[in-house]
């Protein structure tokens, strides 16, 4: 057979237009019409006939030792199939992120509110919640470390892990450190270069992910022995590197799928359920759902570290900073969970997207019997965010000058410096993200003449017709690396097919990334119809028989996996075409595939897949790693630890009730540079959704822990922000691209977090003078009633 | 005990029902309805909302005992019997608003009641009528834009009928 040009397809271009599903379009979700029928299969959906019910029994106190359990009274109850303890798990009773510090259940003692020291399995919700209050545990109630002082004198107050249980990164009660110094740090002689110095202490609450979908999951025992899990996480492979060792089974007998995620934020990095139901199902050879309450949710993740900071900084009667001096303190909670890279982010970033000559740094991250801290969206650069950005506030200030106009005079540009000694080699367009969020158009003034109450502060509780109502505006800028850091091999995998169903050419994507509602599985089917030139793309599950895509966190997944889908694809194209140059003996160097056809740039189209392929299908696998990084060091954080960097701005509109304190914001805008938006529905849905999740951290989010004991895990006491607590986020996005991205990409999601939460406070003490060094901000602190 | 109702124009009936159940456990796990979704389990975040006799509730709040004999629909019935998907189920996917998808199905039985009884509601309208549930990807923003598709498209398709 000779090569056929097809009639009417003679321009690539017009072939390729035919698609606007492909990169930088639109298309709507594959799983949205699944979503919006009630038919799409969450985790806590998961269905077996004869399944069981898991539950676990938790610890009412921070710190104690378990003297006895006695699980006798549970065992006798009908209904229950087993109850277990640290005493049945067949393999290590430890597991962990980076650190394997944590019980699977606790041995002996526990360390946090909350902390499993039992689970149980029956044939009903209700009879597994009473066969947990029927097990008996003799506490010796020991007092929780939960202060700074306590956790850094652990002579005095003790050891959260006693010096030889395990060997984690730093010593005592410290989790993890990392200093930095640049230039010449910061000394009396540099200190004296400025004309105006600027000291504060800030503090940053307990803020929780606060996922809709509970942590889930059912465990079904196979037939080899092993395991199959359905459920809900960040990162299949890594869950099941943590089970494998805990349940005695090596990794390929314990086979994880993706079950519909009900969002993630950071929350389901770590293990919750998973372990517990595996074990469960093991011991009883039955399936074994487990589907956490809202309280054993708050209870069962790892949150935002809390932080308390201390920031100085200097700057010149015109406005150029001359040095950075700061102190960042983060409890951890019981166990390391993430919080060493967590630390490494913070001190990395934390002196924020600004060129400045002399700096100093110490990020710290303790154990302490608080709840445990870890993964949140922004990962240790939202705490500094806000202590860097109250400072360029202040400095301001002291200088009588514009808030934007001196962050822009310090902002950083391409070909910059990182304090960390990293060349910014990548467009970071700082200042020009600050203008676009100052010149977007304010939203009109407050009219109270004709004013609907519900649009104030205070709102549906009618506390306000206007009185003692003042406007404030303020603005920020944020800096967030992409990926993972400090010399991690990060990389991910996937499988593309192209086949002939049904008389179409169809791609199969086949990746273990975890769409969590981030809208990856939208875009991997946009880069297969952009590089095979075919309009139906399959997503096949998330599973563990495919390599590892790594973790849905640190904006990595349209990077890394999206990257993978794109080498996978590419190499399926080059297959594809190589065996129409071995059938049909073509020479042009220029062919490609679009429009389901081989095409030569030059001549047009040269045959439809359909017939190249015929029932032959092509099945690459590709591995995606980023370009490499090396840890930071130890005592001066230098080093090309970040892969790529992302950055934010935004301006805050608010309403504030000075007299109760009530902060109604009424318009939040961003700007943001994504590289390039492969899919701007969804960009734009990752910046509004991060800056709510800022929204909520500035004004209401708080976990309440006192003496180590978690107050308000519900919702009805755990605020996130509701439709009318949020305004309008009008969002401007910049596409410059990084040039060693897939497709010039910028990492989105995070970003917006990081920087929406100072210029929504900025607004605040805008509107009421107040300092506001806290977050989030409560009425008292407006109205000075603390 | 056993309880009888309808569930979106069809009669189910639950046996060995314990008394604390909810509707909500009863419509995921004993009649095969697993759309409304069960977030907080408290009526704080609006995920299992369906209608009861017409009415807008938390599934999670209501005692199975309570449905006895009633009507319920739940968001698997806002899809019609050929399988079409109604018109606010199709403005949430059209305008971006569905994200994980966990908060959708009580948001779209919400909004499918407030444009019963306001086809053109106002902004502040929508935010108050939604108010109760809760939504931690989407920033809310896409939402009202699905709200004020939803409401143009039903005018539109009133005004041609």
């Amino acid at each position: 057979m000779s090569t056929r040009t097809i009639q009417g397809q003679k321009n690539l271009q017009d072939i390729r237009q035919a698609s606007k599903d492909g990169i930088g379009g639109s298309p709507l979700r594959p799983d949205g019409t699944l979503k919006v029928k009630g038919e799409f299969a969450y985790s806590s959906d998961m269905w077996h006939e004869d399944m069981l019910w898991g539950m676990a029994l938790r610890s009412p106190h921070p710190r104690a030792n378990i003297l006895s359990v006695d699980i006798s009274e549970a065992l006798k109850l009908p209904g229950v199939y087993a109850v277990l303890t640290h005493d049945d798990i067949p393999g290590s009773k430890f597991y962990g992120l980076e650190i394997q510090d944590q019980p699977a259940l606790a041995i002996d003692k526990v360390r946090y509110h909350g902390e499993a020291i039992a689970i149980v399995a029956a044939d009903h919700p209700e009879t597994a919640r009473r066969a947990v209050k029927k097990i008996k545990v003799e506490y010796e109630v020991l007092t929780p470390i939960v202060t700074e002082e306590q956790c850094l004198n652990p002579e005095v107050y003790g050891y959260v892990h006693e010096p030889h249980e395990f060997k984690s990164h730093g010593y005592g009660n410290i989790c993890h450190s990392q200093k930095l110094v640049h230039g010449g740090g910061v000394t009396d002689e540099i200190r004296a270069l400025a004309d105006v110095i600027v000291k504060s202490d800030y503090e940053v609450g307990m803020q929780d992910q606060a996922f809709l979908g509970p942590e889930s999951g059912l465990a079904v025992p196979a037939e080899d022995g092993g395991i199959d899990l359905y459920v809900a996480t960040q990162w299949l492979h890594v869950d099941r590197q943590q089970m494998a060792p805990v349940l005695g089974l090596p990794e390929e007998k314990v086979r994880l799928t993706l079950a519909g995620v009900g969002g993630a934020f950071g929350g389901r990095e770590d293990l919750s359920m998973q372990i517990h139901a595996s074990l469960l199902a093991q011991r009883t050879g039955k399936p074994v759902k487990i589907v956490y309450a809202r309280d054993e949710s708050f209870f069962g993740h790892v949150h935002r570290h809390p932080a308390k900071m201390t920031y100085e900084h200097g700057v010149t009667r015109d406005g150029k900073l001359v040095f950075a001096d700061a102190r960042i303190v983060l409890d951890g909670g019981a166990y390391a969970s993430a919080s060493p890279a967590v630390v490494g982010n913070a001190a990395s970033l934390g002196h924020g997207p600004y060129n400045i000559p002399n700096v100093r740094m110490e990020a710290i991250a303790l154990y302490s019997n608080n709840p445990s801290c870890g993964a949140m969206r922004g990962f240790g650069a939202v705490q500094a965010a806000f202590a860097y950005e109250s400072q360029m506030d202040k400095l301001a200030a002291e200088l009588g000058m514009d808030p934007v106009e001196l962050r822009q005079l310090n902002a950083m540009s391409e070909g910059d410096s990182m304090p960390t000694g990293q060349v910014i080699d990548s467009p970071a367009p700082v200042a020009e993200l600050l203008q676009r969020v100052k010149d977007m158009p304010l939203p009109p003034p407050l009219d109270l003449e004709n004013v609907d109450v519900r649009t104030l502060p205070g709102a549906l509780s009618n506390t306000s017709h206007g009185e003692g109502i003042v406007r404030g505006i303020g603005y920020s800028v944020g800096i967030k690396n992409v990926g993972f850091s400090e010399g991690f091999d990060d990389y991910s995998t996937a499988r593309v097919r192209l086949e002939v169903i049904g008389g179409e050419p169809v791609a199969m994507v086949h990746t273990a990334m975890a769409e969590v509602g981030q809208g990856g599985v939208t875009v991997h089917a946009q880069i297969a119809r952009t590089e095979l030139g075919v309009e139906q793309v399959t997503i096949h599950p998330a599973n563990t028989e495919v390599g590892s895509a790594g973790s849905t966190s640190a904006s990595r997944q349209t990077y890394m996996t999206g990257g993978a889908v794109k080498l996978a694809a590419e190499a399926v194209k080059q297959a594809v075409i190589e065996k129409g140059r071995r059938r049909y003996g073509w020479t042009q160097n220029d062919l490609t595939l679009a429009g389901g056809k081989v095409v030569s740039e030059s001549q047009g189209a040269l045959i439809p897949l359909v017939d190249l392929l015929g029932d032959e299908a092509v099945d690459l696998t590709r591995e995606h790693h980023h370009r490499p990084t090396v840890p930071f060091d130890k005592e001066t954080g230098q080093g090309f630890g970040h892969v790529q960097y992302t950055f934010c701005a935004n301006r805050a509109v608010v309403d504030v009730d000075v007299e109760l304190g009530l902060v109604k914001v009424v318009e939040l805008t961003a700007a943001q540079d994504v590289g390039k938006a492969l899919n701007p529905l969804s960009v734009i849905g990752q910046i509004q959704g991060g800056c709510t999740q800022a929204l909520g951290l500035a004004v209401m989010e708080e976990i309440i822990v006192r003496d180590g004991k978690v107050r308000n895990a519900s919702f009805t006491d755990y605020l996130i922000p509701t439709i009318l607590d949020t305004p309008p986020i009008p969002v401007d996005i910049l596409e410059l691209p990084d040039p060693n991205a897939p497709y010039g990409l910028r990492g989105v999601g995070e970003a917006p977090t990081v920087s929406a939460t100072p210029c929504i406070v900025a607004a605040i003490r805008q509107a009421t003078g107040k300092a506001l060094n806290r977050i989030p901000v409560r009425p008292e602190h407006i109205t000075g009633t603390l | 005990m056993r309880v009888t109702f309808t569930a979106n124009g069809k009669p189910v009936e639950a046996d060995d029902v314990w008394e604390g159940e909810s509707l909500l456990y009863v419509l995921r796990e004993r009649v095969g309805l697993p759309g409304s979704k069960n977030a907080c389990e408290q009526g704080e975040c609006g995920s299992c909302t369906v209608y009861l006799d017409g009415t807008p509730v938390c599934s999670c709040l209501v005692a199975a005992g309570q449905v006895q004999g009633r009507e319920v629909r739940t968001v698997e019935g806002l899809t019609d019997e050929n399988g079409e998907l109604g018109l606010v189920q199709q403005a949430f996917i059209d305008a971006g608003a569905v994200q994980c998808g966990f908060c959708t199905p009580g948001l779209l039985v919400q909004t499918d009641a407030l444009l019963d009884n306001d086809a053109q509601p106002s902004d502040t309208d929508i935010r108050e009528a939604l108010s109760g549930n809760l939504c931690r990807c989407t920033g809310y923003e896409k939402i009202m834009d699905a709200v004020r598709l939803a409401s143009a498209r039903k005018c539109a398709k009133a005004a041609s009928e």
